[in-house]
């Protein structure tokens, strides 16, 4: 079942219906029977494999409450008795007992990540080189890739760090720790929840509140404009421009790389727009996962507005853990002693950079293309680090200058295309190719055809580009008016207005959307990963 | 505390750290900054800071800071 479909629309409606019409104590009941029954509408046998996360995840959290109740009480106990070298020397004790704990959960969790998302690349890895020697090969196998599991299986595993820091306490009741996992609305493209904040929501008792029931109705049909009317439109040319790069060179691929980060950004946003609005109207508010990324005046910052959960996810369970690890002190130590003290102290962070810059590559996919993307953004973040103290004497220069608009505005037009350039290996999914691609921007000089035809010549039609083009201005703006206080929460106050805008947006949807006979119900980009 | 001041004004030469400023959500230490700070407190106080530690109600300002190093030293 897709989110951009009637059969979604009509399950959507009825889960909320029979939410507000049962008894509040089993409101969440509903909840766990629609994410269920949702993810047996995608595929019978994948919930063997979020039967198995959840599993592993409430057997290892349950165990590692256990272990932490345990060190408090008997802390508690003879405080008066121990010293506090002792307490120091038991706590220290106790926490390397519930990291090995932790270590098996991650393995049992990610494993099976690992072996269904990565066994195909890595083989194909393994006979690149044995094709160095022999002629034998090993046999690549298809294995079925369940939907959504790389963010239920990350949102999984961050439950279990957060149990392990005490964080948070490990849920008892396995059935709602199913819920935790499955929740329908962010199973398949996220956001990454953290139970700290969405566990709590998902089990009190919800009444129905017409104003924010209103803001969800709104933000979902938002969500259906961005992914109907503007990115399935400008699919339809990115599909050509792609499958047919070897014509599509020089200022295509330009275009490519401007008409993709459209596409993206509606298909992406768009789709989170559903999942918060949908979620809003149960009552439940689900965290951010875009701050206006295309307003950003750098790549760092750009980081810090896109797909915002799972950079903080990289940043709190894999950056900060590796950068201050005691190994890593101690490479910090040896460093400055033998590199000198300027350079020594960047080792560990850089290290640390690059790990997880590797790993968010690939949990991108499981491809070369996701990796040098990857350590592409990686390096462009690393290059803009080292030239701080540059930007600090142009900042001390030009004072004026900088908070200037033509300047900011340069600024995040260089960000936009940079990360659309980076973003670009998504498309081609070939490395050399990609490559040989952005040169060719470069060498084969055919701007001239975008006003001879060629901007129609990649599948999308004079209407398609108007219908664009107004889309994204329309995107910008409400983005604009949002930038304080979101934009449906405004509107939901004003029931009158609020009506006449859903009604507005629904019939734009029908009307302009890219659906119907011929289309392809494609599904969400970010469902893949 | 003026030995920590010294480790922020030497990263942020333009950023006044005496003042009650909000560190982490106006964006003036972000996570790059944040280890290279706990680098510098681990060679300069001989305090390590665990990652679960890094919250930004720890590193929200110097005051912060220096409280998350006196309470760590103690433990």
């Amino acid at each position: 079942m897709q989110f951009a479909s009637l059969s979604f629309i009509l399950f959507a409606a009825i889960t909320v219906l029979l939410y507000y019409t049962v008894p509040k104590k089993r409101q969440w009941w509903i909840l766990l029977a629609a994410s269920y029954l949702f993810y047996f509408a995608a595929g019978a046998s994948y919930l063997l494999f979020i039967l198995y996360t959840t599993l592993v995840t409430y057997l290892t959290a349950r165990v590692l409450q256990k272990h932490a109740d345990r060190e408090d009480a008997y802390v508690r106990e003879n405080r008066e008795t121990l010293s506090q070298d002792a307490r120091k020397a038991y706590r220290a004790m106790g926490k390397k007992r519930r990291f090995r704990i932790l270590i098996c959960g991650l393995i049992l969790g990610f494993g099976l990540l690992a072996v269904i998302k990565y066994t195909a690349f890595a083989l194909s890895g393994v006979n690149g080189i044995l094709r160095l020697f022999t002629t034998a090969e090993l046999s690549i196998p298809n294995l079925l890739l369940p939907l959504g599991i790389s963010f239920y299986t990350f949102q999984s595993m961050g439950y279990l760090i957060d149990v392990c820091r005490k964080k948070c306490r490990a849920e008892q009741n396995i059935a709602k720790l199913a819920l935790f996992v499955s929740y329908f609305p962010q199973l398949i493209q996220g956001p990454i929840s953290r139970f700290s904040s969405l566990g709590e929501q998902l089990f009190v008792e919800h009444c129905f509140n017409g104003e924010e029931f209103r803001a969800g109705m709104l933000r979902v049909a938002w969500g259906f404009f961005k992914k109907l009317v503007v990115a399935d439109t400008v699919a339809q040319g990115v599909k050509v421009l792609i499958a047919e790069s070897g014509d599509f060179q020089g200022i295509y691929v330009f275009l490519l790389i401007l008409l993709y980060s459209i596409q993206i950004y509606g298909d992406f946003t768009g789709g989170i727009d559903i999942t918060i609005g949908l979620s809003r109207m149960l009552g439940i508010k689900l965290a951010e996962n875009f701050d206006r990324p295309f307003s950003s005046t750098s790549t760092k910052e750009y980081w810090r507005r896109w797909h915002i959960t799972m950079g903080s996810w990289f940043t709190d369970y894999v950056f900060y853990p590796l950068s201050v690890c005691k190994p890593m002190q101690k490479l910090s130590k040896s460093s400055r002693a033998r590199l000198g003290e300027k350079l020594g102290k960047r080792i560990p962070v850089y290290l640390a950079t690059i790990v997880t810059w590797f790993l968010t590559g690939l949990w991108h996919g499981a491809g070369w293309n996701f990796i040098v993307w990857g350590l592409l953004n990686c390096l462009v973040i690393l290059v803009s680090q080292e030239l701080t103290p540059l930007y600090h004497r142009f900042h001390a220069r030009f004072p004026r200058l900088v908070v200037s608009a033509p300047w900011i505005h340069w600024q995040m037009i260089r960000t936009f295309l940079l990360m659309g350039l980076i973003r670009s290996l998504d498309c081609y999914r070939d490395v050399p190719k990609t490559f040989r691609l952005w040169g060719s921007m470069f060498t084969v000089f055919n701007a001239g055809e975008l006003f001879h035809g060629g901007l129609t010549a990649f599948g999308l039609t004079v209407a398609d580009w108007a219908v664009v083009l107004v889309g994204v201005l329309v995107i910008w703006q409400v983005s604009r008016i949002g930038k304080d206080k979101p934009f449906c929460d405004r509107i939901a106050k004003k029931p009158i207005l609020c009506t006449a805008l859903l009604c507005m947006t629904v019939f734009v949807v029908l009307v302009f959307g890219a659906y119907g006979i011929g289309y392809d119900a494609s599904q969400f980009i970010y469902n893949q990963f | 505390m003026e030995r920590l001041l010294a480790i922020l004004k030497n990263m942020h030469p333009d950023v006044d750290f005496s003042g009650d400023q909000d560190l982490i959500a106006d964006g003036i230490l972000d996570s790059l900054d944040i280890v290279t700070l706990i680098t510098e407190i681990n060679a300069e106080f001989d305090v390590s800071i665990p990652a679960e530690e890094i919250l930004p109600e720890n590193f929200n300002s110097a005051k912060a800071i220096y409280n998350l190093i006196a309470r760590l030293d103690e433990e």
